[in-house]
C-alpha cells in the first residue's frame, strides 16, 4: 500500500522524463527547468540520450536541490514514462512513495504497490488542443509539463515566460504549445487527486543566476579571448561548441564602423586538417583554437606534436565522451586525460586546462589563449558532455579580470630594438632565462624576421640539425619552459575541514557528486579535505595537500583512474597515500556512489 | 630603419631594390640533377623577376624530398615545414594571419597524392590564394626507391618489381576539385616553367602546377614518363606561355594577331598563349578535360596552362575580413567591449 502523506517534500526531488528520440521532449524539459528556475530554486539537468536522431529511448532528468546540489541521483522520485517499451524499467528506479505520469492508453505497470500513479489523457488532450496532426506528436508533451505544474505547483506564468525564450518570442508556436499545457493543467486541476508528497515552492537561491551549457560558455569565453581563427569538424559531443561560435561571434565580434568581421570559422574536412589550420593559423599570430572529442583528438594527435616541438599556440577544447574508439557517442567520461599530457609520439607534457564549472568553462576559454601565446605551445581544455551538452545553473558570465597577453611577439620595431640591444635574434633562444623564446610572425617586414619552422630538429636559428647536443639543448628547454610556465596555470582549489585527516582529490565535473558527498560523510562521522585540480602540469600545492592528509581518494570518472596515475607519477613518495576511486559507465558521478566508495574503505581499514 | 632594401648594387637589381641573391636559400642537399633544385631555380627567378618582397612571401611544404626543397629558395621568408600530406591546412590556417602574403606550398606526388589528397582536394576547392607545386617524379625518394601513387602502371623499379596499380593524375584531381589554375609541367623546361610560376603567383586563387621533376637516383629511366630523357624527347607543349605583368606594354614580339591567345588576369596582367600545332583554349574546362584523358590514354607528358578561371571569388572573398591583417589587430579591436557582457548574460535564460 502507498503510504499516506506525512509531510510535504518541498524542492527536494528528482524527476526523469522517458520519451522516444525525437519526439521534441527537450522543449517540454527544458521548460520544466527553467520555470523551476525562475521560481528561485536550484535545478541541474541530465540528458541521457542515444546516438541516434529517431526512435529510441532517451531520458531527460530533473534534480530539484534546495540545497543547491547539482549532481545526478541514482533513483526517481517522479517519472513522467512516455515511451512505453521501457516502463518497467522505469518502475524500478522509483523511490518508495515515489510518482509515475503514464499516458491513460499505457497498460498499467503493475510490479510496484508502494508509488502513486497518475493517468493522463494524453491522446485526447491533444485531439482538442487542434493541433495540426503532424505537430501532434511533439506537442504531446507539453500534457506533462500542463499536469506536473499542477501536481507540484508550479506557477503557470513561469510556463510562459520559458516557452515564449524558447521560441524567441514567435506567437504562434508559443500559443499552440501553451494552450495545451493550459488544457492539461486544468483537466488536472478538476480530475487528479493529488495523493504524493512533492511540491515546488518559491526560494531565492538562483538570484544573479543564469542557465547555460559548458560548450555555450566556451565558445563565449573564446569569444572574450579574442578568437580568431577556428577550424572544427562536426564530433558529439564538441559541435555545439562550434556552433555556439558561429552564432555569438558575429554579434560580439563585427567591427561597429566598418561591419568587418575579426575573425573566420571553417568546418575542415576531418580533424586532421582542423588541427593543421589552427597549428597554421597560430603560427601565423592568430588566436587559433578547435573543437573536438576523443575520436578528433585522436587524429590530432601527430600534429599537436609538431605543435609542441615547434612552439606554436593552440588552444584544443576536448568534451570528453566515453572511449576508446568510437564507445559511447552520447555519454560523458573523463577518460581522455592520460592520453593527454602524453600526446603524441617522443616525450611531451601537454599543458591542460581542466574546468570545474560552467563559469570555468567561460573563464578558462579566454585564458588559454594567454597561457598558449605565453607559453608558445598547446593548451588542451578537458570538458565532458555532462558539462558540454547539459543544461546548467551558474552565476553570471563576468568580464575577464586581467587583459589579453600576447606574449613574446616581436614586431619589426621590437624585434630592431631587441638585435639592437642583445646583439642578435634566434626564434629558439632563451634569452630570459625562462625557458620561452622569443618569436616573430609572418608579415613582419624586418629582413631578420623570416624563419623555417619546422617538426623537425632544429637550432636556436631554426636551422636543421641532427647533432645530438641541439637536440637536447632544445628539448630540455621545452621541457623547463613548461615547469616554468606552472606559474600562469589556474592552481588547484582547497576546501579544507580543519579536523579532517581525509582527502578528496577530483577534476572536472566530478566535482558536483564529490560536493554532495562530503556533505553525506560528514553526516556519517568523516570529515574530509577537499582539493580540485585545474590544470596539469599540476602545482606544488598539490603535493602539500597530498601529503597532509593521512589518505586522498582521488574521485574521477573513468576506469583507471587517469588522474590518480598522473599523481603517482607526480608524487611517488606519496603512493599509499592515493587511493583509485574511479568508476565509468557513461554516466555523471552520483554522490551516493563516492560516499560508499570513501566510507566502504574507511570502514573497512578499522 | 630599412626594411627589405638591404642590396646595395644598384646595377642587378629589381624594382624591389633586391638582387637575385636576395632570392637565394641555402645550398640543396638534395642529389646532383634532382628535378626539384631545378624547380627551386626557378622560383627564385620568378620571384626576382616579379619583384616580390622575400618577407611578403609564405612558404609551405609537407614530408619527402619534394618538402625539403623550400629551404634552397627564398631563405628570408618565413616557413613551416609541416607534416606528411598535411601542407594544405597548415597553409590555410596561416595564409588567414595576413592575406596580403603570397604563399608557395611545395609538395610532391607521395606527400600530395596520397595521405594529402583529400587535404589537396580540399584546400583546392576552397581556392585559397596558393601556388600548390607538386614535384612529381613517381617515387618516393628519402624513403630509398618505393612506387608512388603517380607511378604508372607496369614501371619496373629495382626492389619494388612491377608496379601493378594506375596512376593518381594530379592535374585530374586539381580540376575535378573545381581548380581555378592547373598547369603541368616539366622540371628540364626551366624557361616554360618560370612562366607559369608567374601567372601562379598572380592569380588570385589556388594555382597547381604538377611538376614533372625526375629522380635522378631511383627513378631515372629512359622510358618512364618522370624521366629527364622521356621529357625531352617526347614534351608536348600545349603552347608558348609568357607573362606580361600589369602596365608593361604588350610589344608585337609577344602578340601576334591570330597565333596567339591572351588571358587576362584580375590584377591586369597578362597570359600571352603563343599557338603551337593547335589551338588550346584554358578557358574552356571540358577541353581540360578531354586533353588530359587523351594525355592519359596516349601516354604523354603534355605540358602548359590547362586551365584556368582567373576571375573565381577567393576564399578570402567568402569572408568579411577587415583590410588590415588579422595578425596585426590589437587586444582592444579582439575583446568585446565590458559592457557586452550583460548583453550576453541577457541572452542567456
Amino acid at each position: 500500500m502507498v503510504e499516506p502523506i506525512k509531510s510535504k517534500i518541498i524542492n527536494d526531488f528528482c524527476i526523469t522524463f522517458s520519451t522516444i528520440n525525437g519526439s521534441g521532449s527537450a522543449t517540454a524539459n527544458t521548460t520544466l527547468m527553467r520555470a523551476l528556475f525562475r521560481m528561485g530554486i536550484p535545478v541541474s539537468g541530465k540528458n541521457i540520450f542515444p546516438s541516434n536522431i529517431q526512435g529510441l529511448p532517451t531520458w531527460f532528468t530533473l534534480r530539484v536541490s534546495k540545497d543547491g546540489y547539482l549532481a545526478r541521483v541514482q533513483k526517481d522520485d517522479i517519472v513522467v514514462a512516455m515511451n512505453p517499451m521501457t516502463i518497467d524499467r522505469e518502475i524500478e528506479f522509483i523511490n518508495p512513495g515515489g510518482v509515475i505520469l503514464i499516458p491513460d492508453d499505457f497498460r498499467l505497470p503493475e510490479a510496484r504497490k508502494d508509488i502513486h500513479i497518475y493517468q493522463m489523457p494524453v491522446k485526447k488532450l491533444v485531439k482538442d488542443s487542434d493541433t495540426a496532426p503532424a505537430l501532434r506528436d511533439y506537442i504531446a508533451n507539453m500534457v506533462y509539463v500542463g499536469v506536473l505544474s499542477q501536481l507540484l505547483n508550479i506557477d503557470i506564468d513561469l510556463i510562459y515566460k520559458a516557452l515564449d525564450f524558447h521560441f524567441k518570442g514567435k506567437q504562434k508556436a508559443i500559443d499552440s504549445n501553451f494552450n495545451v499545457v493550459k488544457s492539461a493543467f486544468n483537466w488536472a486541476k478538476e480530475n487528479l487527486a493529488k495523493t504524493d508528497s512533492y511540491y515546488a515552492e518559491q526560494m531565492n537561491s538562483t538570484d544573479g543566476y543564469i542557465m547555460t551549457d559548458g560548450n555555450t560558455a566556451a565558445a563565449l569565453g573564446a569569444i572574450y579571448g579574442g578568437v580568431q581563427f577556428v577550424a572544427w569538424y562536426p564530433i558529439t559531443p564538441a559541435t555545439s561548441l562550434a556552433e555556439s561560435l558561429n552564432e555569438y561571434l558575429p554579434l560580439l565580434r563585427k567591427d561597429a564602423k566598418t561591419g568587418r568581421e575579426n575573425f573566420a570559422v571553417v568546418q575542415s574536412e576531418d580533424e586532421l586538417a582542423a588541427i593543421g589550420m589552427v597549428i597554421g593559423a597560430g603560427w601565423g599570430g592568430l588566436r587559433a583554437m578547435t573543437s573536438t572529442s576523443g575520436p578528433g583528438l585522436s587524429l590530432m594527435t601527430e600534429y599537436v606534436g609538431l605543435a609542441y616541438y615547434a612552439e606554436v599556440p593552440v588552444v584544443i577544447w576536448d568534451v570528453q565522451r566515453v572511449g576508446p574508439s568510437t564507445g559511447m557517442p552520447t555519454r560523458t567520461a573523463q577518460g581522455d586525460l592520460t592520453m593527454v599530457n602524453f600526446m603524441s609520439h617522443g616525450d611531451t607534457q601537454m599543458v591542460i586546462l581542466i574546468p570545474g564549472s560552467i563559469n570555468e568553462c567561460f573563464e578558462f576559454g579566454w585564458k588559454a589563449f594567454d597561457i598558449a601565446e605565453r607559453l608558445q605551445t598547446p593548451v588542451v581544455i578537458l570538458s565532458d558532455l555532462d558539462f558540454g551538452m547539459n543544461p546548467w545553473i551558474t552565476p553570471k558570465f563576468q568580464y575577464p579580470d586581467t587583459g589579453i597577453d600576447r606574449g613574446k611577439v616581436l614586431w619589426e620595431e621590437d624585434l630592431q630594438k631587441f638585435i639592437e640591444q642583445k646583439g642578435r635574434w634566434g626564434r629558439y633562444e632563451d634569452v630570459d632565462g625562462d625557458g620561452i623564446p622569443y618569436r616573430t610572425v609572418p608579415g613582419n617586414l624586418h629582413p631578420m624576421s623570416g624563419h623555417f619552422t619546422r617538426g623537425t630538429s632544429h637550432t636556436e636559428d631554426t636551422g636543421y640539425s641532427e647533432d645530438p647536443v641541439v637536440w637536447e639543448r632544445i628539448f630540455e628547454r621545452i621541457k623547463k619552459k613548461i615547469e616554468v610556465g606552472k606559474k600562469y596555470l589556474p592552481n588547484a582549489i582547497e576546501d579544507n575541514d580543519q579536523e579532517a585527516s581525509i582527502g578528496i582529490i577530483a577534476s572536472g565535473s566530478a566535482h558536483f557528486a564529490v560536493d554532495e558527498a562530503r556533505d553525506l560523510l560528514r553526516k556519517n562521522g568523516i570529515k574530509t579535505n577537499y582539493l580540485r585540480v585545474r590544470s596539469i602540469p599540476m602545482g606544488d600545492e598539490v603535493g602539500r595537500f597530498i601529503e597532509k592528509n593521512k589518505l586522498n581518494f582521488v574521485v574521477e570518472l573513468n576506469r583507471d583512474g587517469q588522474l590518480h596515475q598522473l599523481l603517482k607519477i607526480d608524487y611517488p613518495q606519496f603512493s599509499s597515500k592515493l587511493v583509485q576511486t574511479a568508476h565509468m559507465d557513461g554516466l555523471p558521478l552520483t554522490a551516493q556512489w563516492v560516499h560508499d566508495q570513501i566510507a566502504f574503505h574507511l570502514g573497512g581499514r578499522k | 630603419m630599412t626594411l627589405a632594401n638591404t642590396s646595395v648594387n644598384q646595377q642587378n637589381v629589381n624594382k624591389a631594390g633586391l638582387s637575385k641573391a636576395d632570392y637565394r636559400g641555402a645550398p640543396s642537399t638534395l642529389c646532383q640533377g634532382c628535378g626539384h633544385n631545378g624547380v627551386a631555380a626557378q622560383i627564385v627567378a620568378a620571384c626576382y623577376e616579379m619583384n616580390l618582397v622575400p618577407e611578403k612571401v609564405v612558404k609551405f611544404s609537407g614530408i619527402g624530398c619534394s618538402s625539403k626543397s623550400p629551404t634552397y629558395f627564398l631563405g628570408r621568408s618565413f616557413a613551416f615545414n609541416g607534416l606528411h600530406g598535411r601542407m594544405p591546412s597548415l597553409a590555410l590556417g596561416a595564409m588567414f594571419a595576413d592575406k596580403t602574403l603570397k604563399g608557395i606550398g611545395v609538395s610532391g606526388d607521395g606527400d600530395s597524392a596520397s595521405i594529402g589528397l583529400g587535404q589537396f582536394k580540399h584546400l583546392v576547392r576552397r581556392n585559397l590564394p596558393l601556388v600548390y607545386i607538386v614535384e612529381n617524379n613517381g617515387v618516393y625518394g628519402l624513403t630509398k626507391g618505393q612506387f608512388s601513387a603517380t607511378a604508372e602502371k607496369g614501371l619496373e623499379l629495382k626492389k619494388q618489381g612491377t608496379n601493378p596499380y594506375l596512376p593518381v593524375d594530379i592535374a585530374m584531381e586539381a580540376l575535378v576539385s573545381n581548380a581555378t589554375f592547373v598547369a603541368r609541367s616539366f622540371a628540364g623546361d626551366p624557361k616554360q616553367l618560370k612562366e607559369l610560376l608567374k601567372v601562379a603567383i598572380a592569380h588570385k586563387g589556388i594555382a597547381v602546377l604538377d611538376i614533372i621533376s625526375p629522380c635522378v637516383t631511383f627513378h631515372n629511366h629512359e622510358n618512364s614518363l618522370h624521366s629527364y630523357s622521356f621529357g625531352k624527347t617526347n614534351e608536348e607543349p600545349l603552347h608558348e606561355i609568357s607573362f606580361v605583368p600589369a602596365r608593361e606594354e604588350i610589344t608585337v614580339e609577344d602578340f601576334e594577331e591570330g597565333t596567339s591567345r591572351e588571358v587576362t588576369l584580375h590584377d591586369g596582367s597578362t597570359v600571352i598563349l603563343k599557338k603551337l600545332e593547335a589551338d588550346y583554349d584554358p578557358l574552356d574546362k571540358v577541353a581540360a578535360f578531354k586533353m588530359l584523358a587523351e594525355a592519359q590514354q596516349k601516354n604523354e607528358l603534355v605540358t602548359g596552362l590547362i586551365y584556368i578561371n582567373p576571375n573565381m571569388a577567393n576564399m578570402f572573398d567568402l569572408y568579411n575580413l577587415p583590410d588590415e591583417p588579422l595578425n596585426r589587430l590589437t587586444s582592444d579591436q579582439l575583446r568585446p567591449s565590458k559592457e557586452s557582457i550583460d548583453v550576453v548574460n541577457n541572452l542567456m535564460f
